[in-house]
């Protein structure tokens, strides 16, 4: 193979290329041969127990019992009916229930398809505002997360099983100690709580103990958002965001679209705006971040800064738009004209724009965004102000500071942890969990038997949200009731039942709590039961968002912040403006919750850890990323080492991260755009005690993480070891060489010439095929995929996962390249790896009508449909891969072993029904959702009628918060996909081989701004 | 070389050549037909069930209609297997002491369900959906054979692929107008094909043969 190839994998269309991997934009001719490479000699060595001839000697073997198991009869299968079978259900249809998911307290409405009573798929609740019928990868994953063996299944005091009674007999007694001393001893530690009833419940203990205390911590919660409001405003207030009404925004290293409260409803009202279309509603994207993000990826200009200069650069623009007293100034003069242009931007649209800080950034930067947006006449267009969401904000790390000095004093006897895991991720110089030793009595409820746990006497395993009753309130303020799908799979508890435990009524289930309270909020008694059961079926309470607040800006802002205590922002203080020209001895560290595991609360979720992390796609680690000049300043040779052929794995060497006297361990990883001298670590790693999945995954940021850098701090030091460590990245896999995977131009070439979006493009041959051509008569299925609304949240391809069944492989056979993703998030580059242009684009079966997988199967196992599907029938392969090798796209997944879990009871009430579980051995591969496309059409024919457009809607379309991905029948000229594949953006993935793929794309368009140039 | 071989050996040899052709043919006709037999399909062989239960009895003989205990047979893929509670609607008051009816009312008391053994089990890589096929006009009895005249149930037919491309690729011969679906006494006219071609058209049925009509 190596000697025939001659070009590179680089894209070479237009004058500037797109590239993947910073092997591929070097160009490096070494790269390039190990890249054709079929049998990389590197692989043979990870770590292979068997050998070639014990591979032999088994296989034979096993092809002499083959033929024997064949012949064994099918084992009689049981039919096990209901004894009086409930009144809605119909056996073999599911049911949706509306509930909704609480992350950082905050709920996201969600539809919960239910087969004869255990939930297997979660869907978006269109009626909810925080979903619109989208969901996150949390919530697609929250249905493994259910079904987890590794979860903690029974009550335990001091390691040994009790009942719940006598955790009932025990708090009592605890608690009547309590009594005399109004509760002196008592302390409740909770997660951020957005539940009405638990924040009523635990307003009604601390009013029986009016000297217990409540604290709170909650890494997934906004703490500087909440701290930002609270310094602009003098009060706590939540901001929401109109993104559909924003015209400019500027994000001060926000990542808005990449989760948080109403992640999925910015995403949803931002992509709106995004239609080329409509080019003049198309609005204009600018980020400063440091660890490139989905958001950041998106943006029109991107500015890469460390942490600490985003408030330098957000005072200099501020200073144009605000009235009143001037900052600092800018600290590095480099930024004068980005920041100028985006001042000029802002002020032409007032109104119009937005400006919204992340939570990374300290208070003053959100003070700043409040002040600018305020300036700008954006206050109740733009962004509108409530009441906070949150039942009772407070500042969470001065809380759980309190609580440790509490505990170390002596002052603590009973210490109630509900939720959370805060010995794992409380600021590790708060030593938290030493600190808890000096608690007489310790109870902790939460779903796993985590690090918290072991330091606790009680464990109280806790009911999972899709086992028990409870509200919570969405980003703005809509609450929707919680309600089960099925009873507690290990007898677990809620907290309404806890809390519940701790008062005079200690026997009310959590349905009775939630329903009590609400029916006394209910004024209408007698039509409560009316209301209750439209509730639940909409998922939501009609009209209880907050209504918008009116706040003033405390002022004088500028001078007020200049004046705030900087413990918030220790990096630099904004009254030392010294841009230095040399590289800092030092470096900088950020910390961010990852992508995938968040604080770590779902490290022992498969489908997480496996989901290739938006930009860095790596899977099963963290890791020290750095930009790739600073790797090369701290000489890490070899990083990342591509090793071959599609089978690429990161051999990186492994660096010591000291920050303030403490250290960590862990491999280095560049990442394009991310800036110098800078160090991102993700959180959430490192458990020792997640469970068989996330135990002893990456290492524990938490380590250095010290309660005055929460989220960055100056001062970290590399320092090289001889360890090196493999990173499973999926980046280098699945390479489809060749040209214009995406396309893209800016705003003003794109109305000059829609066409210019094609430029450089191959003529497709003229169509030469020796097959009779193909009339598709009834449906003809097809899907359009917008790179440009993609925001790379890989929603889509968890939701496939838990669809179709796709089985987590581990990392070990990830780095062999074998993931077994139906749908896969590509990302592309272009410009300076200083900080390039970003690219998603989401790569499922292209379903093409010349399939060129069809003609080399052997066994007829991969064939057309009538409908132009192409076809994959598992018990026809033989699993030759001879598909898979012909598949331009490399989108066929084989099962080189049994990668499905068989056995664990637990897993299999997860599995979809209406999808085979495969087997190994057996090629596999996007289907266009089949079952779904079967069950419209089953219906559809049962009313004689034919399936309307956006009946069907594929688990990643469904899934996909920016509306990226449209499938629908082509034959229907009105069909959303029909008319998609009608736009001057579309164009097919590699067309020019004449596969005539039903999936197609549009191509992205950029909104530049002219003052600052592409 | 005539001194060792007879000169028969030249015909024998020419012979069984020839025949080797026939003989290995007929061994592989041998084999479908076996794979297509009863003792590989199980086809027409009754199956032990917990209740002695007879469709005979309760078909032929009280006129129950199928749908009265296989409820979601127009509305699901599963067609239904009656909860304990549609035997004692009748059975609370019918041969309520009957020792054979014992398990199913201990099943009622105890609301433990009772555990059928299937009798017509598809491989776990096919997905049929009754809804659809009783919807267009495939009777019960063309599938399920004469229900009304087995005392314990069997299955009629071979369920092998084959079988079911039969009426796939030509449901003109099987059809029937869908309001003789559930008759057990339906009798094909003798135009049957001429009907059938009607029906398909006014059902709009379709020749379904993709594979994934069925596997998924």
């Amino acid at each position: 193979m190596t000697g025939s190839h001659t070009t590179t994998t680089k894209g070479t269309r237009g004058a500037r290329p797109f590239w993947r991997t910073l092997d591929e934009q070097a160009d490096d001719p070494k790269f390039v041969e190990r890249l054709y490479s079929e049998f990389p000699s590197e692989i043979e060595a990870i770590t292979d127990p068997v050998a070639r001839r014990t591979f032999l000697k088994l296989m034979g073997a096993s092809l002499a019992l083959a033929g024997v198991t064949a012949c064994t009869r099918q084992p009689a299968e049981k039919i096990v009916p209901y004894v009086r079978q409930p009144e809605e259900l119909i056996p073999g249809k599911p049911l949706f229930y509306a509930t909704a998911m609480p992350l950082g307290g905050v709920a996201t409405g969600l539809l919960v398809e239910s087969h004869e009573g255990r939930p297997t798929k979660i869907e978006g609740n269109p009626l909810h505002p925080g979903s619109l019928g989208a969901t996150d990868v949390f919530a697609q994953a929250a249905i493994l997360g259910l079904y987890d063996p590794d979860r903690s299944r029974t009550l335990t005091d001091l390691g040994e099983i009790r009942p719940w009674s006598a955790f009932l007999g025990a708090i009592r007694a605890a608690l009547t100690a309590q009594q005399p001393l109004k509760g002196a001893g008592l302390r409740l530690l909770t997660e951020s709580v957005h539940s009405p009833t638990l924040a009523a419940q635990i307003r009604e203990l601390l009013s029986h103990y009016p000297s217990a205390k409540w604290h709170q911590w909650d890494p997934a919660s906004p703490e500087n958002a909440r701290a930002g409001a609270r310094l602009a405003f003098g009060e706590y207030v939540d901001a929401q965001y109109r993104f559909d009404q924003a015209d400019v925004i500027l994000s001060l290293d926000a990542d808005f679209l990449g989760g948080g409260p109403g992640g999925l409803r910015y995403a949803r009202d931002f992509a709106s705006r995004r239609r080329p279309e409509q080019a003049d509603r198309m609005n204009r994207l600018y980020a400063i971040e440091s660890m490139p993000t989905p958001t950041g990826s998106r943006a029109d200009h991107r500015l890469p800064l460390k942490p600490s200069e985003v408030e330098s650069v957000a005072w200099a623009i501020a200073d144009a738009v605000t009235p009143g007293p001037k900052g600092p100034g800018l600290q590095n003069p480099a930024h004068a004209k980005w920041s100028e242009a985006v001042a000029k931007d802002l002020q032409a649209h007032r109104g119009r724009s937005l400006v919204i800080a992340g939570d990374g950034q300290p208070a003053t930067v959100h003070a700043l965004a409040h002040a600018m947006n305020a300036a700008l006449g954006n206050a109740g267009k733009t962004v509108v102000y409530t009441q906070p969401v949150e039942t009772e904000p407070v500042h969470q790390l001065d809380s759980v500071r309190d609580l440790v000095a509490d505990m170390n004093a002596g002052k603590v006897d009973l210490l109630v942890i509900v939720g959370g895991n805060p010995v794992y991720t409380a600021p590790v110089d708060l030593e938290f969990g030493e600190a808890m030793n000096n608690v007489q009595l310790r109870v902790h409820l939460s779903l796993y038997d985590d690090e918290t746990s072991e330091r606790c006497q009680w464990q109280i395993p806790e009911a999972h949200f899709l086992e028990s009753w409870s509200d919570a309130r969405a980003y703005d303020g809509t609450v929707s009731i919680i309600q089960p799908l099925i009873a507690p799979l290990y007898g677990g508890k809620s907290a309404h039942e806890l809390l519940a435990a701790m008062s005079d009524r200690p026997e009310r289930s959590a349905y009775d709590i939630v329903r009590e309270f609400w029916s006394a909020q209910d004024g209408a008694q007698n039509e409560f039961e009316a209301s209750w059961r439209r509730w639940l079926h909409d998922g939501v309470i009609a009209n209880s968002a907050y209504a918008p607040k009116t706040v003033t800006l405390q002022s004088p802002v500028a001078g007020r912040l200049s004046s705030v205590d900087s413990r918030q922002s220790p990096a630099s203080s904004p009254q030392s403006p010294a841009p230095s020209p040399q590289p800092p001895a030092t470096i900088e560290i950020s910390f961010r919750n990852d992508p995938c595991v968040l604080d770590g609360r779902f490290a022992n979720n498969g489908w997480l850890q496996e989901l290739p992390k938006p930009i860095t796609r790596l899977t099963w680690d963290n890791a020290i990323i750095v930009s790739p000049a600073t790797a090369a300043k701290l000489r890490a040779e070899g990083t990342p080492a591509f090793e071959g052929g599609e089978h690429g794995q990161i051999l990186s060497l492994v660096f010591e991260v000291k920050y303030r006297g403490r250290s960590v361990r862990g491999a280095l990883f560049p990442v394009v755009g991310h800036p110098d001298d800078c160090v991102t670590v993700h959180l959430g790693y490192g458990c020792s005690r997640a469970g068989h999945v996330g135990t002893g995954a990456g290492f524990n940021a938490n380590a250095i993480r010290t309660s005055d850098a929460l989220t960055f701090g100056a001062g970290a030091k590399l320092i090289a070891t001889n360890d090196r460590a493999t990173l499973a990245c999926t980046q280098y896999h699945h390479l489809m060489e060749g040209r214009g995977m995406v396309r893209a131009v800016t705003r003003d070439e794109y109305v000059r010439d829609p066409k210019s979006i094609h430029e450089g493009d191959e003529t497709p041959p003229k169509i030469i095929t020796l097959y009779p051509e193909v009339k598709y008569e009834g449906y003809k299925w097809g899907m359009a995929i917008d790179v440009n609304a993609c925001i790379g949240c890989n929603a889509c391809v968890v939701g496939c996962q838990a669809e179709n069944n796709i089985p987590v492989i581990g990392k070990e056979q990830v780095l062999r390249g074998r993931e077994m993703h139906w749908l896969r998030v590509d990302t592309y580059y272009r410009g300076p790896a200083e900080n390039p242009e970003t690219y998603f684009q989401p790569v499922p079966c292209m379903q093409c009508e010349n399939a060129p997988c069809e003609v080399v199967c052997p066994v007829g196992a991969t064939v057309h449909s009538s409908e132009g599907l192409n076809d994959m029938v598992y018990n026809r392969c033989v699993g030759t891969r001879y598909c898979s090798n012909n598949c331009p796209y490399k989108v066929r997944r084989f099962n080189f072993l049994l990668y499905q879990d068989w056995d664990t009871p637990s897993l299999k009430l997860a599995r979809n029904p209406d999808v085979t579980v495969r087997s190994r051995g057996v090629m596999e591969k996007c289907t266009y959702c089949v079952q779904r496309i079967n069950a419209a059409k089953i219906e559809s024919e049962k009313e004689d009628r034919s399936v309307r457009d956006g009946e069907i809607k594929t688990a990643c379309q469904q899934a996909c918060p920016a509306e990226a991905i449209v499938f629908g029948n082509l034959n229907d000229p009105n069909s959303r996909v029909a008319k998609l594949q009608s736009e001057v953006r579309n164009y097919s993935l590699l067309g020019e081989l004449n596969t005539r793929p039903r999936t197609t794309y549009l191509g992205a368009v950029r909104n530049v701004n002219p003052e600052l140039g592409a | 070389m005539s001194q060792i071989f007879h000169r028969s050996t030249n015909t024998i040899a020419r012979v069984s050549m020839f025949g080797a052709v026939f003989f290995i043919a007929g061994l592989l006709g041998l084999l479908a037909q076996i794979n297509r037999s009863p003792w590989v399909t199980t086809a027409r062989a009754a199956k032990e069930q917990p209740i002695q239960f007879s469709h005979e009895r309760h078909v032929a003989g009280n006129g129950i209609d199928c749908r009265y205990c296989h409820s979601s047979v127009e509305d699901s893929a599963f067609a239904g297997i009656p909860p304990t509670k549609t035997c004692m609607n009748c059975h609370s008051q019918i041969f309520a002491n009957s020792p054979f009816l014992e398990p199913v009312r201990a099943s009622f008391r105890s609301g433990t369900s009772i555990e059928w053994t299937r009798v017509h089990d598809l491989p776990d890589f096919v997905y049929f959906n009754h809804s659809i096929h009783v919807r267009k006009g495939v009777g019960c009895t063309t599938c399920h054979g004469q229900v009304d005249r087995m005392p314990l149930m069997w299955q009629e037919q071979s369920l092998q692929m084959e079988w079911c491309l039969d009426c796939h690729r030509n449901p003109e011969q099987y059809v029937r107008p869908r309001g003789a679906v559930f008759r057990v006494d339906y009798e094909p006219p003798a135009n049957q094909l001429e009907l059938g071609r009607r029906l398909v058209a006014e059902y709009q049925i379709q020749k379904l043969t993709s594979c994934s009509t069925c596997h998924r």
